[in-house]
Protein backbone atom coordinates (compact mmCIF):
# COMPACT_ATOMS: atom_id res chain seq x y z
CA UNK A 1 0.00 0.00 0.00
CA UNK A 2 1.14 3.67 -0.62
CA UNK A 3 1.95 5.12 2.34
CA UNK A 4 2.34 9.19 1.93
CA UNK A 5 5.19 11.22 2.57
CA UNK A 6 3.03 12.73 5.59
CA UNK A 7 3.15 9.18 7.12
CA UNK A 8 7.16 8.56 6.09
CA UNK A 9 8.38 11.84 7.57
CA UNK A 10 6.48 11.10 10.70
CA UNK A 11 7.74 7.42 10.75
CA UNK A 12 11.18 8.71 9.87
CA UNK A 13 11.23 11.83 12.89
CA UNK A 14 9.98 9.05 15.14
CA UNK A 15 13.19 6.63 14.90
CA UNK A 16 14.91 9.67 14.92
CA UNK A 17 13.79 10.80 17.95
CA UNK A 18 14.56 6.98 19.29
CA UNK A 19 17.94 7.88 18.75
CA UNK A 20 17.55 4.77 16.06
CA UNK A 21 20.43 5.17 12.95
CA UNK A 22 19.09 5.81 9.21
CA UNK A 23 20.85 4.29 7.28
CA UNK A 24 21.55 5.23 2.87
CA UNK A 25 18.62 2.92 1.90
CA UNK A 26 16.00 4.15 3.87
CA UNK A 27 13.24 6.72 3.65
CA UNK A 28 14.47 10.14 4.34
CA UNK A 29 13.08 13.70 3.55
CA UNK A 30 14.73 15.20 0.89
CA UNK A 31 15.71 17.67 2.76
CA UNK A 32 17.70 15.94 4.92
CA UNK A 33 19.92 14.37 2.47
CA UNK A 34 20.63 17.32 0.94
CA UNK A 35 21.52 19.57 4.30
CA UNK A 36 23.62 16.07 5.25
CA UNK A 37 25.33 16.52 1.52
CA UNK A 38 25.66 19.60 2.30
CA UNK A 39 27.01 19.43 5.90
CA UNK A 40 29.49 16.13 5.15
CA UNK A 41 30.87 17.29 1.49
CA UNK A 42 31.89 20.80 3.05
CA UNK A 43 33.76 19.04 6.55
CA UNK A 44 35.20 16.41 4.24
CA UNK A 45 36.42 19.76 1.72
CA UNK A 46 37.86 20.98 5.24
CA UNK A 47 39.82 17.96 5.98
CA UNK A 48 41.63 18.61 2.27
CA UNK A 49 41.92 22.21 2.32
CA UNK A 50 43.17 21.97 5.78
CA UNK A 51 45.97 19.90 4.61
CA UNK A 52 47.32 22.83 2.57
CA UNK A 53 48.41 25.77 5.59
CA UNK A 54 50.12 22.66 7.61
CA UNK A 55 51.80 21.03 4.48
CA UNK A 56 53.37 24.11 3.85
CA UNK A 57 55.57 23.86 7.25
CA UNK A 58 56.81 19.84 6.56
CA UNK A 59 60.18 20.56 4.64
CA UNK A 60 61.07 23.32 7.08
CA UNK A 61 59.96 21.73 10.49
CA UNK A 62 62.92 22.22 12.77
CA UNK A 63 63.73 18.28 13.55
CA UNK A 64 63.37 15.19 12.15
CA UNK A 65 61.07 14.42 14.83
CA UNK A 66 58.84 17.51 14.02
CA UNK A 67 58.71 16.26 10.90
CA UNK A 68 57.12 13.07 11.52
CA UNK A 69 54.86 14.33 13.33
CA UNK A 70 53.41 16.75 10.78
CA UNK A 71 53.40 14.51 7.99
CA UNK A 72 52.02 12.36 10.16
CA UNK A 73 49.12 14.71 11.01
CA UNK A 74 48.57 16.32 7.48
CA UNK A 75 48.35 12.40 6.74
CA UNK A 76 44.99 11.72 8.75
CA UNK A 77 43.29 14.71 7.48
CA UNK A 78 43.49 13.09 4.43
CA UNK A 79 42.45 10.22 5.84
CA UNK A 80 39.23 12.03 7.52
CA UNK A 81 38.86 13.83 3.99
CA UNK A 82 38.87 10.50 2.61
CA UNK A 83 36.04 9.10 5.14
CA UNK A 84 33.42 11.72 4.98
CA UNK A 85 33.44 11.71 1.13
CA UNK A 86 32.57 7.92 0.96
CA UNK A 87 29.84 8.47 3.51
CA UNK A 88 28.85 11.42 1.78
CA UNK A 89 28.41 9.26 -1.33
CA UNK A 90 26.09 6.52 0.69
CA UNK A 91 24.13 9.65 0.00
CA UNK A 92 23.69 9.20 -3.71
CA UNK A 93 26.16 12.36 -4.86
CA UNK A 94 29.78 11.39 -6.56
CA UNK A 95 33.10 12.02 -5.74
CA UNK A 96 33.53 13.67 -8.99
CA UNK A 97 30.38 16.13 -8.25
CA UNK A 98 31.79 16.83 -5.13
CA UNK A 99 35.53 18.34 -6.07
CA UNK A 100 33.67 19.81 -9.32
CA UNK A 101 31.84 21.49 -6.03
CA UNK A 102 34.52 22.55 -4.37
CA UNK A 103 36.83 23.82 -7.27
CA UNK A 104 34.00 25.68 -8.67
CA UNK A 105 33.82 27.69 -5.31
CA UNK A 106 29.78 26.47 -4.85
CA UNK A 107 30.63 24.13 -2.10
CA UNK A 108 32.45 26.11 1.03
CA UNK A 109 35.16 24.79 3.42
CA UNK A 110 35.92 26.13 6.97
CA UNK A 111 36.93 29.46 6.50
CA UNK A 112 40.03 29.12 9.40
CA UNK A 113 42.13 27.88 6.13
CA UNK A 114 42.34 30.61 4.38
CA UNK A 115 44.10 32.51 7.00
CA UNK A 116 48.83 32.07 6.32
CA UNK A 117 50.95 29.94 8.49
CA UNK A 118 53.48 32.38 8.97
CA UNK A 119 55.84 30.78 11.73
CA UNK A 120 56.32 27.60 12.91
CA UNK A 121 54.59 28.68 16.37
CA UNK A 122 51.51 28.30 13.56
CA UNK A 123 51.54 24.22 13.40
CA UNK A 124 51.24 24.73 17.65
CA UNK A 125 48.65 26.85 17.29
CA UNK A 126 46.79 25.08 14.44
CA UNK A 127 47.05 22.22 16.30
CA UNK A 128 46.26 23.40 19.58
CA UNK A 129 43.02 26.16 19.01
CA UNK A 130 42.13 24.95 15.17
CA UNK A 131 41.97 20.78 16.08
CA UNK A 132 40.68 22.09 19.58
CA UNK A 133 37.75 23.56 18.21
CA UNK A 134 37.50 21.09 15.35
CA UNK A 135 37.35 18.48 18.31
CA UNK A 136 34.56 20.00 20.55
CA UNK A 137 32.42 20.25 17.09
CA UNK A 138 33.23 16.71 16.31
CA UNK A 139 32.93 14.56 19.11
CA UNK A 140 28.52 15.66 19.04
CA UNK A 141 28.76 14.65 15.83
CA UNK A 142 29.74 11.20 16.22
CA UNK A 143 26.34 10.13 17.07
CA UNK A 144 24.37 11.85 14.58
CA UNK A 145 21.01 10.36 12.98
CA UNK A 146 22.55 9.04 10.03
CA UNK A 147 24.76 5.52 10.56
CA UNK A 148 28.07 6.42 7.66
CA UNK A 149 28.41 10.23 8.88
CA UNK A 150 28.19 8.67 12.53
CA UNK A 151 31.15 5.76 12.00
CA UNK A 152 33.17 8.08 9.59
CA UNK A 153 33.35 10.55 12.58
CA UNK A 154 34.00 7.95 15.20
CA UNK A 155 37.37 7.37 13.17
CA UNK A 156 37.75 10.97 12.59
CA UNK A 157 37.56 11.97 16.59
CA UNK A 158 39.62 8.88 17.34
CA UNK A 159 42.92 10.56 15.87
CA UNK A 160 42.57 14.04 16.94
CA UNK A 161 43.50 13.92 19.95
CA UNK A 162 46.67 13.44 19.09
CA UNK A 163 46.52 16.32 16.61
CA UNK A 164 45.91 18.80 19.67
CA UNK A 165 48.62 17.06 22.03
CA UNK A 166 51.12 17.77 19.45
CA UNK A 167 50.19 21.09 19.12
CA UNK A 168 49.99 22.14 22.17
CA UNK A 169 53.48 20.14 23.25
CA UNK A 170 54.99 22.17 19.92
CA UNK A 171 54.00 25.35 21.46
CA UNK A 172 54.58 24.24 25.27
CA UNK A 173 58.39 24.06 23.75
CA UNK A 174 58.59 26.82 22.64
CA UNK A 175 57.32 28.86 25.57
CA UNK A 176 60.03 27.47 27.44
CA UNK A 177 62.68 28.52 25.04
CA UNK A 178 64.37 31.92 24.18
CA UNK A 179 62.86 35.53 24.29
CA UNK A 180 61.97 34.86 20.18
CA UNK A 181 60.81 32.09 20.67
CA UNK A 182 58.70 33.11 23.19
CA UNK A 183 57.32 35.79 21.04
CA UNK A 184 57.13 33.66 18.24
CA UNK A 185 54.42 31.28 20.08
CA UNK A 186 52.50 34.35 21.46
CA UNK A 187 51.85 35.96 17.88
CA UNK A 188 50.50 32.41 16.94
CA UNK A 189 48.74 32.33 19.73
CA UNK A 190 47.49 35.78 18.80
CA UNK A 191 46.80 35.43 15.26
CA UNK A 192 44.89 31.86 15.74
CA UNK A 193 42.50 32.97 18.71
CA UNK A 194 39.84 34.92 17.01
CA UNK A 195 39.67 33.08 13.93
CA UNK A 196 39.53 29.55 15.82
CA UNK A 197 36.45 31.29 17.82
CA UNK A 198 34.84 31.87 14.17
CA UNK A 199 35.11 28.06 14.14
CA UNK A 200 31.98 27.48 15.91
CA UNK A 201 30.07 29.45 12.97
CA UNK A 202 27.60 32.32 13.45
CA UNK A 203 25.88 33.28 16.80
CA UNK A 204 23.04 31.09 17.58
CA UNK A 205 20.26 34.00 16.73
CA UNK A 206 21.67 34.14 13.34
CA UNK A 207 21.96 30.28 12.95
CA UNK A 208 18.81 29.85 10.62
CA UNK A 209 19.16 26.28 9.62
CA UNK A 210 20.30 24.90 13.62
CA UNK A 211 16.46 24.26 14.28
CA UNK A 212 15.78 21.53 11.93
CA UNK A 213 19.58 20.40 12.03
CA UNK A 214 18.60 20.01 16.06
CA UNK A 215 15.31 18.00 15.20
CA UNK A 216 17.14 15.71 12.92
CA UNK A 217 19.90 15.33 15.32
CA UNK A 218 22.69 16.02 13.15
CA UNK A 219 23.40 18.70 15.02
CA UNK A 220 23.34 18.68 18.95
CA UNK A 221 24.78 21.61 20.40
CA UNK A 222 24.18 25.02 19.20
CA UNK A 223 26.88 27.26 18.00
CA UNK A 224 26.98 29.35 21.06
CA UNK A 225 27.24 26.66 23.70
CA UNK A 226 30.25 24.90 21.94
CA UNK A 227 32.08 28.28 21.50
CA UNK A 228 31.92 28.69 25.57
CA UNK A 229 33.01 25.28 26.05
CA UNK A 230 36.04 26.33 23.92
CA UNK A 231 36.77 29.62 25.35
CA UNK A 232 36.59 28.21 28.87
CA UNK A 233 38.74 25.44 27.79
CA UNK A 234 41.71 27.35 26.16
CA UNK A 235 41.71 29.87 28.94
CA UNK A 236 42.87 27.89 32.07
CA UNK A 237 45.00 25.38 28.93
CA UNK A 238 46.83 28.58 28.59
CA UNK A 239 48.16 29.27 31.78
CA UNK A 240 50.55 26.13 31.56
CA UNK A 241 51.71 28.08 28.37
CA UNK A 242 52.39 31.38 30.21
CA UNK A 243 50.99 33.38 27.53
CA UNK A 244 47.59 35.40 27.29
CA UNK A 245 44.94 35.80 24.49
CA UNK A 246 44.53 38.47 22.99
CA UNK A 247 41.46 39.73 24.19
CA UNK A 248 41.03 42.47 27.10
CA UNK A 249 37.36 41.43 27.52
CA UNK A 250 38.31 37.89 29.13
CA UNK A 251 37.49 37.03 32.43
CA UNK A 252 35.73 34.75 34.70
CA UNK A 253 32.36 35.20 35.61
CA UNK A 254 31.64 34.06 39.08
CA UNK A 255 28.21 34.07 38.63
CA UNK A 256 28.02 31.92 35.09
CA UNK A 257 30.96 30.07 35.83
CA UNK A 258 31.76 31.01 32.39
CA UNK A 259 34.71 33.37 31.02
CA UNK A 260 33.14 36.01 29.30
CA UNK A 261 34.77 37.19 26.07
CA UNK A 262 34.94 40.18 23.81
CA UNK A 263 32.74 40.80 20.50
CA UNK A 264 34.16 38.63 17.55
CA UNK A 265 34.64 40.52 14.68
CA UNK A 266 31.75 38.93 12.03
CA UNK A 267 32.52 41.16 9.25
CA UNK A 268 35.75 39.66 9.17
CA UNK A 269 34.12 36.11 8.83
CA UNK A 270 31.27 37.17 6.36
CA UNK A 271 34.17 38.64 4.17
CA UNK A 272 36.17 35.50 4.55
CA UNK A 273 33.53 33.16 3.87
CA UNK A 274 32.79 35.56 1.01
CA UNK A 275 36.55 34.79 -0.59
CA UNK A 276 37.88 37.57 0.36
CA UNK A 277 40.24 36.02 3.21
CA UNK A 278 44.21 36.32 2.68
CA UNK A 279 44.64 33.13 1.28
CA UNK A 280 41.21 31.77 -0.08
CA UNK A 281 42.45 31.92 -3.76
CA UNK A 282 45.41 30.69 -3.09
CA UNK A 283 44.04 27.75 -1.31
CA UNK A 284 41.79 26.79 -4.40
CA UNK A 285 44.37 27.79 -6.73
CA UNK A 286 46.29 24.86 -4.96
CA UNK A 287 43.52 22.63 -4.83
CA UNK A 288 42.58 23.10 -8.64
CA UNK A 289 46.72 22.53 -9.47
CA UNK A 290 46.56 19.52 -7.39
CA UNK A 291 44.03 18.00 -8.88
CA UNK A 292 44.64 19.12 -12.54
CA UNK A 293 48.40 17.55 -12.22
CA UNK A 294 47.27 14.27 -10.87
CA UNK A 295 44.93 13.48 -14.07
CA UNK A 296 47.53 11.94 -16.13
CA UNK A 297 48.04 9.53 -12.75
CA UNK A 298 44.45 8.93 -12.97
CA UNK A 299 44.26 8.14 -16.22
CA UNK A 300 47.39 5.95 -16.34
CA UNK A 301 46.22 3.85 -13.27
CA UNK A 302 42.64 3.32 -15.33
CA UNK A 303 44.54 2.31 -18.44
CA UNK A 304 46.77 -0.37 -16.77
CA UNK A 305 43.91 -1.68 -14.75
CA UNK A 306 42.11 -2.01 -18.10
CA UNK A 307 44.94 -3.66 -19.44
CA UNK A 308 45.49 -6.14 -17.10
CA UNK A 309 42.01 -7.17 -16.79
CA UNK A 310 42.14 -7.68 -20.51
CA UNK A 311 45.21 -9.77 -20.22
CA UNK A 312 44.04 -11.80 -17.43
CA UNK A 313 40.44 -12.70 -19.48
CA UNK A 314 42.67 -13.33 -22.89
CA UNK A 315 44.58 -15.87 -20.60
CA UNK A 316 41.43 -17.44 -19.45
CA UNK A 317 40.02 -17.64 -22.45
CA UNK A 318 43.27 -19.57 -23.71
CA UNK A 319 43.23 -22.00 -20.69
CA UNK A 320 39.88 -23.08 -21.45
CA UNK A 321 40.31 -23.65 -25.26
CA UNK A 322 43.29 -25.71 -24.48
CA UNK A 323 41.77 -27.43 -21.63
CA UNK A 324 38.91 -28.83 -24.49
CA UNK A 325 39.40 -32.12 -25.22
CA UNK B 1 4.76 9.16 -3.24
CA UNK B 2 7.77 7.01 -2.63
CA UNK B 3 11.05 8.66 -3.69
CA UNK B 4 13.06 6.41 -5.50
CA UNK B 5 17.05 7.11 -5.91
CA UNK B 6 18.76 5.78 -8.59
CA UNK B 7 22.12 6.92 -7.73
CA UNK B 8 25.06 4.45 -6.45
CA UNK B 9 24.06 3.29 -2.95
CA UNK B 10 25.62 0.82 -0.97
CA UNK B 11 24.12 -2.54 -1.85
CA UNK B 12 22.19 -0.72 -5.33
CA UNK B 13 24.53 -2.24 -7.60
CA UNK B 14 22.44 -4.82 -9.86
CA UNK B 15 24.21 -6.34 -12.60
CA UNK B 16 22.55 -4.04 -14.82
CA UNK B 17 24.89 -1.03 -13.32
CA UNK B 18 28.46 -0.58 -14.86
CA UNK B 19 30.94 0.37 -12.39
CA UNK B 20 34.02 2.43 -12.66
CA UNK B 21 35.84 0.71 -15.50
CA UNK B 22 33.00 0.24 -17.75
CA UNK B 23 31.85 3.58 -17.42
CA UNK B 24 35.16 5.16 -18.25
CA UNK B 25 35.88 3.47 -21.45
CA UNK B 26 32.91 5.94 -22.28
CA UNK B 27 34.17 9.01 -23.81
CA UNK B 28 32.38 11.76 -21.97
CA UNK B 29 31.11 9.86 -19.10
CA UNK B 30 32.69 10.42 -15.92
CA UNK B 31 36.18 8.90 -15.56
CA UNK B 32 35.47 8.15 -11.61
CA UNK B 33 37.43 5.56 -10.65
CA UNK B 34 34.86 2.70 -9.17
CA UNK B 35 34.16 2.41 -5.38
CA UNK B 36 35.31 -0.58 -3.17
CA UNK B 37 34.23 -2.20 -0.25
CA UNK B 38 36.79 -2.40 2.51
CA UNK B 39 36.67 -5.18 5.55
CA UNK B 40 39.02 -5.42 7.95
CA UNK B 41 40.24 -8.59 9.86
CA UNK B 42 41.37 -6.48 13.47
CA UNK B 43 43.18 -9.49 14.60
CA UNK B 44 43.52 -13.15 14.37
CA UNK B 45 40.43 -14.91 15.31
CA UNK B 46 37.87 -12.16 14.43
CA UNK B 47 35.77 -11.99 11.86
CA UNK B 48 36.44 -8.87 9.07
CA UNK B 49 34.42 -5.98 9.42
CA UNK B 50 33.43 -3.61 7.20
CA UNK B 51 35.25 -0.49 7.71
CA UNK B 52 34.19 1.87 4.80
CA UNK B 53 34.49 2.34 1.33
CA UNK B 54 37.16 3.70 -1.09
CA UNK B 55 38.04 4.50 -5.27
CA UNK B 56 40.81 2.54 -6.88
CA UNK B 57 41.47 1.71 -10.38
CA UNK B 58 42.27 -1.73 -9.20
CA UNK B 59 42.30 -4.59 -6.92
CA UNK B 60 45.95 -3.84 -5.89
CA UNK B 61 45.18 -0.05 -5.52
CA UNK B 62 42.43 -0.58 -3.57
CA UNK B 63 43.98 -2.57 -0.88
CA UNK B 64 47.18 -0.92 -0.63
CA UNK B 65 44.62 2.75 -0.68
CA UNK B 66 42.60 0.68 2.27
CA UNK B 67 45.52 -0.29 3.91
CA UNK B 68 46.50 3.92 3.85
CA UNK B 69 43.39 5.29 4.77
CA UNK B 70 41.74 2.37 7.11
CA UNK B 71 45.15 0.86 8.91
CA UNK B 72 47.27 3.69 10.54
CA UNK B 73 47.12 2.93 13.77
CA UNK B 74 47.27 -0.84 13.43
CA UNK B 75 44.17 -1.43 13.05
CA UNK B 76 43.92 -4.53 11.25
CA UNK B 77 45.87 -7.58 9.78
CA UNK B 78 44.16 -8.07 7.08
CA UNK B 79 41.82 -6.93 4.14
CA UNK B 80 39.02 -7.67 2.26
CA UNK B 81 38.44 -5.27 -0.87
CA UNK B 82 35.54 -6.19 -2.67
CA UNK B 83 33.81 -3.85 -6.15
CA UNK B 84 31.13 -1.99 -4.67
CA UNK B 85 29.25 -3.26 -7.33
CA UNK B 86 29.05 -6.72 -6.17
CA UNK B 87 27.38 -5.97 -3.21
CA UNK B 88 23.70 -7.42 -3.18
CA UNK B 89 21.20 -6.32 -0.68
CA UNK B 90 18.30 -6.79 1.23
CA UNK B 91 15.79 -4.00 0.87
CA UNK B 92 15.56 -2.02 4.09
CA UNK B 93 11.31 -1.10 2.57
CA UNK B 94 10.95 -5.26 2.77
CA UNK B 95 12.71 -6.12 5.92
CA UNK B 96 9.17 -6.31 7.79
CA UNK B 97 8.27 -9.12 5.72
CA UNK B 98 11.46 -10.15 5.16
CA UNK B 99 12.71 -11.34 8.87
CA UNK B 100 9.18 -11.79 9.54
CA UNK B 101 9.57 -15.32 10.07
CA UNK B 102 12.21 -15.24 12.75
CA UNK B 103 9.93 -13.29 14.39
CA UNK B 104 7.00 -15.63 16.51
CA UNK B 105 9.81 -18.49 16.51
CA UNK B 106 10.30 -17.91 20.51
CA UNK B 107 10.78 -21.26 20.97
CA UNK B 108 14.21 -20.80 19.34
CA UNK B 109 15.57 -19.24 22.37
CA UNK B 110 16.33 -21.00 25.72
CA UNK B 111 14.65 -18.41 27.71
CA UNK B 112 11.09 -19.57 26.46
CA UNK B 113 10.99 -22.85 28.33
CA UNK B 114 10.38 -22.49 31.90
CA UNK B 115 11.59 -25.20 34.03
CA UNK B 116 12.21 -25.47 38.25
CA UNK B 117 15.19 -23.70 39.38
CA UNK B 118 16.13 -26.55 40.99
CA UNK B 119 17.28 -28.00 37.92
CA UNK B 120 21.23 -27.93 37.78
CA UNK B 121 23.77 -27.30 35.15
CA UNK B 122 20.99 -26.57 32.01
FE1 LIG C 1 40.75 16.23 10.80
FE1 LIG D 1 43.05 17.31 12.92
Amino acid sequence: MEQTTNQLQEQFQQRVDEEQKIEPRDWMPEKYRQTLIRQISQHAHSEIIGMLPEGNWITRAPSLRRKAILLAKVQDEAGHGLYLYSAAETLGISRDEMYEQLHSGKAKYSSIFNYPTLSWADMGAIGWLVDGAAILNQIPLCRPSFGPYARAMVRVCKEESFHQRQGFECLLQLSKGSEVQRQMCQDAINRWWWPSLMMFGPKDDESPNSKLSMQWKIKRFTNDELRQKFVDMIAEQIKLLGMVLPDPDLKWNEQTKHYDYGAINWEEFKQVIQGNGPCNKERLEARKKAWADGAWVRDAATAHAAKQANKKAKANSLTKETQQP
Amino acid sequence: MRLIIQKYLYGDYGDGHAGGLEKASNQDQQKEWPLWEVFIRSKQGLDHKHAGSLHAADAIMALENARDVYTRRNEGMSIWVVESKHIHASDPDAAAEFFEPANDKIYRHPSFYDLPDSLKHM
